[in-house]
């Protein structure tokens, strides 16, 4: 059961890269826990060894909505890199474009992610840079982006993703209630399909 | 392509396959898939076993399910020395007990990479919808099934339901038109096409790499290009199934047999996309324009041919693309300008999913036969799977690697990820023909070229980037050079 995502606001940090790839977000050897907490350590862990770093300045301390480039988290299926950003306090990641399994796992987990056009997230990291600190409205019922005066922006969202994050709905409990239908399918299937265990 | 039935709309193979795979269609609701087989590994389980756990839940399919360890495990030694390397495992061992799912452990003969396995045991067949919670999932497409990546909470969705709710996929042809040339590899093939469409090219499409090109690579290299799918954004990548797919099947552990393997082969032969189907996008690509390539940077679409030079961030128009080559060449530590050819490297590495198979060794071999690794430079030779390893070994290939100077391991990831005892340490530069560049991939501060393996074995044998055509020339040079003195 996850967690779920209304209306959030929170402090935006700005990120100004693109194609931040999961291994970036969480190195592979911070994925050897067996346990879905405690990888706030390793996020951003080797660009969080400068001082420069986003995440260092003490106004973005407690941000909770970071504001990335395009194709945020392409690379690797470890869902690990979202629970990284939810461990260090991130409710949702703005970008233009996200990698799709990155994307698919963020909703699963109840990790907002936002798909803004670029110009619009320049203009967020514009406005960011001017107010540092400065809050981020997220209202996932409405699909808003708001900002400061000037800035509201709507945004797209999958239907079936924000219905399960606005109630943090177990999918699997949800799946199971269609368990005739599956069992239907799995008598029709053909006997030439491989199986792992003789039964 | 394939014939059809008079009246029936033309399909894709990616829209045969899902209309025979999705259980319900709800306006509501993503298509519900059924997942035909579900391969696990110790790293992007644990969480998902605790669930199902957590709420009671039985794996609906064990018989549907397999594991394998490979991301944690040393590919030196049995012994998993390493603490939380060990948990993660024996983690694996305890749930695939609990849940009776057959687990291929560290030790096993049938171990290795788990889209290794999958093919050479015949688990992977044409028209299967395959899932596994790793990126690399895509190289099951080589055989015509449609494979993809999931993350930790979708592993238990499958393993709970057998099913995922799936939206239906745009579709994209990669038009392949021509044959490569002698001396290049689906890997240079793969590495030239990102470069082309950059790493969000292909997101949301599952793609299906077809023409003639296509038809004449071999099975292996077919699963080399599937593999690098999720590298340019696409959620699959597949080819359809031919007389070269049925015939590497065929007497495999889980092929078909008897009198259900004329049943399979016409179910196969029947996916093809029908002539006259439309897909989504379509891209073409000239492969007797494709040469060997390498990248220079930090994501594997910051490519260039072998023979070119680091480019200068001048170059890229865009700025994001601009400022990502200057990160890239920061990190890489490289000038540009500098010649390919020119960049010496302190480790190659022959292995990982896309290039750990027979073939990939043998081209490997091919090159290292009768010559040796530089001085200064390591080569580590990772047979994707205990199979590859005893195939090999069997050839001799094992021989001309460690002769050469290469150590010679046990099947794994290895160094292609940093998560095992195999790693590249902090500034060193390697050649290596896994699938991705990223900082930090193959362990922190880590300079990663992707090649193909015959381009890695000459880049060891030279200990500066090179292709064998490279080596017999400077074998010429040196014999010309001592008929004058």
């Amino acid at each position: 059961m996850m967690e779920p995502f209304i209306v959030h606001q929170g402090v935006g940090a700005p990120l100004r890269m693109s194609s931040i790839d999961t291994d970036q977000i969480l190195p592979s050897r911070f994925l050897k826990r067996v346990t879905r907490s405690g990888f706030g350590d390793g996020l951003f862990v080797a660009w969080r060894e400068s001082p420069e770093f986003v995440l260092n300045q003490p106004t973005f301390a407690r941000a909770t909505v970071l504001v990335a480039g395009t194709d945020f988290g392409i690379g690797s299926s470890r869902e690990a890199a979202v629970w990284a950003l939810q461990d260090y306090g991130f409710r949702a990641v703005i970008a233009p474009r996200f990698g799709d399994i990155f994307r698919t796992n963020a909703g699963k987990s109840g990790l907002l992610a936002v798909e803004l056009a670029e110009s619009k997230v320049e203009r967020l990291w514009d406005y960011l840079d001017a107010n540092p600190g400065a809050l981020i409205t997220i209202d996932l019922e409405r699909r808003t982006v708001a900002a400061g005066d000037g800035f509201e922006e709507g945004f797209e969202i999958d239907d079936y993703v924000r219905w399960q994050l606005l109630n943090g709905l177990d999918e699997i409990a949800i799946t199971l209630t269609s368990g005739d239908a599956i069992a239907a399918f799995e008598s029709q299937r053909p006997r030439i399909k491989p199986r792992v265990l003789e039964s | 392509m394939t014939s059809r039935a008079s009246g029936d709309q033309p399909r894709t193979m990616v829209e045969k396959i899902w209309d025979r795979q999705a259980i319900s269609r709800g306006p509501d609701r993503p298509d519900l898939l059924y997942i035909d087989m579900h391969f696990v590994h110790e790293v992007s389980s644990p969480q998902a076993f605790d669930g199902l756990r957590a709420q009671g839940r039985p794996v609906r399919r064990p018989d549907l399910t397999i594991a394998t360890e490979d991301h944690n495990v040393p590919t030196d030694t049995l012994e998993l020395r390493e603490p939380t390397s060990r948990l993660q495992v024996e983690t694996l061992r305890r749930n695939c007990e609990e849940f009776t799912i057959t687990n291929f452990r560290l030790g096993d003969e049938r171990q290795g990479i788990v889209h290794v396995i999958g093919p050479e045991t015949g688990l992977t067949q044409p028209g299967m919808v395959i899932v596994c919670g790793d990126s690399h999932t895509s190289t099951h497409g080589a055989l015509g099934a449609l494979a993809f990546g999931i993350g930790t909470s979708e592993v238990e969705h499958v393993l709970a339901t057998q099913t995922l709710a799936q939206a239906r996929p745009k579709t994209m042809a990669v038009n392949v038109t021509g044959r490569l040339g002698l001396g290049v590899s689906a890997k240079d093939l793969a590495l030239a096409l990102i470069a082309k469409v950059g790493t969000g090219g292909g997101q949301g499409f599952v793609v299906e790499y077809r023409g003639e090109a296509i038809s004449a690579l071999s099975i292996e290299e077919r699963m080399t290009l599937c593999n690098m799918s999720i590298e340019w954004g696409a959620r699959a990548g597949l080819v359809g199934p031919d007389q070269a797919t049925f015939e590497y099947l065929r007497g495999r552990h889980f092929s078909p047999s008897g009198d259900q393997w004329a049943e399979a082969v016409a179910y196969w032969s029947s996916l093809c996309t029908d002539d006259g189907a439309v897909f989504d996008e379509e891209i073409e690509l000239d492969a007797t324009a494709v040469v060997p390539f390498v990248t220079w940077g930090t994501n594997p679409s910051q490519g260039v041919a072998l023979s070119g030079a680091v480019p200068s961030p001048d170059e890229f128009a865009d700025p994001e693309q601009r400022s990502a080559a200057q990160r890239a060449l920061a990190y890489m530590d490289l000038a540009p300008g500098t010649r390919m050819r020119d960049v010496a490297v302190d480790i190659v590495f022959i292995g990982s999913c896309t290039n750990s198979r027979i073939e990939d060794l043998r081209a490997a071999a091919e090159v290292l036969r009768a010559r040796k690794v530089a001085d200064g430079v390591r080569l580590l030779v990772v047979p994707g799977s205990m199979a590859v390893k005893r195939q090999a070994e069997d050839e001799g290939l094992d021989e001309v690697f460690t002769a050469a100077g290469a150590q010679w391991r046990g099947a794994g990831c290895s160094m292609c990820l940093g998560m095992n005892p195999d790693i590249v340490g902090p500034g060193e530069r390697t050649a290596s023909t896994s699938n991705r560049n990223f900082e930090g991939r193959q362990g922190p501060g880590a300079r990663t070229h992707l090649v193909s393996p015959a381009v890695a074995a000459a880049t060891a044998v030279a200990g500066r980037l090179a292709s064998p055509a490279d080596l017999d020339v400077e074998r010429r040079e040196e014999l010309t050079a001592g008929e004058v003195r």
